[in-house]
């Protein structure tokens, strides 16, 4: 199965990513991205980028942009360029192409998240530099922010294929999938302006506590995201019927 | 699998989608090796049943084996062991040629080197290995046709189902790949499961022809078979001397249904099986002069109109 994975990844990246035609697209936007998130910023905040925990949130954001072009082509494009029977008629297993084509975007984003956080690190000690020393990120919040950055990708990537098996058009399962991180992002927010003046005061009272134990926020988010990935994930392959798809 | 096997076999297959019955109890075997034919109209049932036998649809009823496997509970080795072109070519239009058989070469786990000796000899075959780094999608409809045929073949499966494959393809391409896939079947013992609205092609290449129309089978045989079955009881002789007077004499008699004269040939239709010899005594007292009289043969075409014709 993990044979059959690679392949599907490695068609994936060669199809929708780095096609021709459309390839020097992606490498303009790669390259864009690079210069911003692992020169640019980077360069502008110093060596306090390294020692930031800011710089993770901004790694995080990476995924999001970088898995919906992929994510929403992976099966609404299939359909829309006339290749998903083919493909579903091959001998690879449901598994194998689900989580083929999940796993491509998971690792196209994390790739570029990782690449920009080792960049970032390149440009501080090549303009900041430290007496020689070697400047890096502390290890609990490098390590940290590249699984952060993994399993926002897992959970962005299930719900995009999710979106895509259920879209008719690219377009459509990019205006789905669009809504669906609008709701995601938004909802929290709007829910807590719904609750009473000394709710909320409470919360802002809360906060600086919170701020003192944020070791066990950061796991406790991170359990949140395991929850949820395990979940997105689930739904997508329940989804997944090749003899629902194939009548679509 | 060798000859005298069986590729294919299903018994009493249905499939419905609601109140649409798109396979009503389809019984047939195909045997390892052949030529396989599967005609009928548009939205016959060809389709839904090539789905159904490599296991992308579950029947309502009925059951199905390819290659000793059952289409519902081992789909996948089914899929393992059959190629299959189907309605739309399925090409990756963003890739070559090239990478097109080198990503289905991966699927089916060929090593690397085979691969790429496997990608040359089949694009040589079909005259593409000279563009074989192009993009897909600035080829013409009928080279794509003929990629997508070699896809198939890529990883030698043992049972190929092909939709329409010459569809696209100019005359001289199509009876190439014609006569690629007697070579399939008959050298390599390939069984070829093929549907196909063109007749002729039919007719010259099928072991086995069945015809299906509004998901019922009609018949199942050899191209000969159903030649005979559907044959009219016709008599065509060429010769000199017909009139109008003869045809009309001809007309009255009680087991002649109608007669026909184009150009130097007067084709009588029987209602039964008739002697030739009463028809040629007739006409040679009548100072007709015969060069040749053959019994008439309807053409594939014309039996599979007859039998949608009976149908309706």
């Amino acid at each position: 199965m993990i044979q059959d994975i690679a392949t599907l990844i490695r068609k994936e990246w060669k199809e929708v990513v780095f096609h021709r035609g459309g390839g020097r697209q992606s490498w303009i936007s790669m390259l864009i991205l690079l210069g911003l998130l692992g020169v640019y910023l980077p360069y502008l905040n110093g060596t306090d980028w390294l020692q930031n925990p800011m710089a993770l949130f901004t790694w995080a954001w990476v995924p999001l942009f970088m898995t919906i072009g992929l994510v929403t082509d992976a099966f609404a494009g299939e359909r829309e360029r006339h290749t998903l029977e083919t493909l579903l008629a091959t001998r690879l297993s449901d598994a194998s192409i689900l989580f083929g084509k999940i796993a491509a975007s998971v690792l196209y984003a994390w790739s570029i998240s990782t690449s920009c956080a080792v960049l970032a690190a390149i440009t501080i000690n090549v303009t900041f530099p430290n007496n020689g020393a070697f400047q890096f990120y502390a290890p609990a919040m490098f390590f940290g922010g590249l699984a952060a950055v993994l399993l926002i990708a897992i959970l962005i990537s299930s719900i995009g294929v999710f979106v895509s098996l259920n879209a008719a058009t690219v377009r459509q399962a990019y205006q789905k999938l669009n809504l669906a991180i609008m709701a995601v992002w938004l909802i929290p927010f709007i829910l807590l302006q719904t609750f009473p003046d000394k709710v909320q005061s409470l919360f802002m009272k809360v906060a600086p506590v919170l701020d003192a134990k944020l070791p066990l926020i950061i796991g406790s988010v991170f359990a949140i995201l395991i929850v949820l990935d395990a979940m997105a994930l689930l739904l997508a392959k329940k989804r997944f019927k090749r003899t629902r798809l194939i009548l679509e | 699998m060798t000859s005298g096997t069986i590729s294919i076999s299903t018994n009493d297959l249905h499939c419905e989608f609601g109140e649409v019955h798109a396979v009503d109890g389809i019984t047939f075997e195909v045997q390892t090796g052949t030529l396989f034919g599967f005609l009928g109209p548009n939205g016959a049932g060809k389709t839904t049943t090539i789905r159904l036998l490599l296991g992308l649809l579950e029947p309502s009823s009925g059951s199905a084996q390819v290659l000793g496997y059952d289409t519902r509970t081992q789909a996948d080795q089914i899929r393992l062991h059959c190629g299959a072109l189907l309605e739309q070519n399925g090409l990756y239009e963003r890739l070559s040629a090239e990478e097109n058989l080198d990503l289905f070469g991966r699927i089916w786990h060929i090593p690397a080197e085979r691969r790429a000796q496997r990608i040359q000899e089949l694009l040589e075959k079909m005259d593409l290995y000279e563009r074989r780094k192009e993009t897909v999608n600035s080829w013409s409809r009928g080279m794509k046709q003929k990629l997508a045929v070699v896809r198939t073949l890529m990883h030698n499966p043992q049972l190929v189902f092909l939709d329409e494959p010459t569809d696209g393809l100019d005359p001289v391409a199509a009876a190439s790949l014609r006569e690629d896939l007697v070579d399939l079947a008959r050298q390599h013992g390939v069984t070829v499961f093929l549907t196909t609205h063109n007749l002729s092609e039919a007719e010259k290449i099928c072991d086995q022809v069945a015809v299906i129309n509004k998901g019922k089978l009609l018949t199942v045989g050899s191209p000969d078979e159903l030649r005979l079955q559907k044959s009219a009881h016709s008599i065509i002789v060429v010769g000199r001397g017909f009139n109008e007077a003869l045809l009309a004499e001809l007309r009255t008699f009680p087991d002649v249904e109608k007669v026909e004269l184009q150009d130097r040939h007067l084709v009588v239709y029987f209602k039964q099986e008739t002697d030739s010899g009463n028809l040629v005594q007739f006409l040679a007292a009548k100072d007709v002069m015969i060069d040749e009289v053959r019994k008439g043969k309807a053409s594939l075409e014309e039996a599979f109109l007859s039998l949608l014709e009976e149908q309706a």
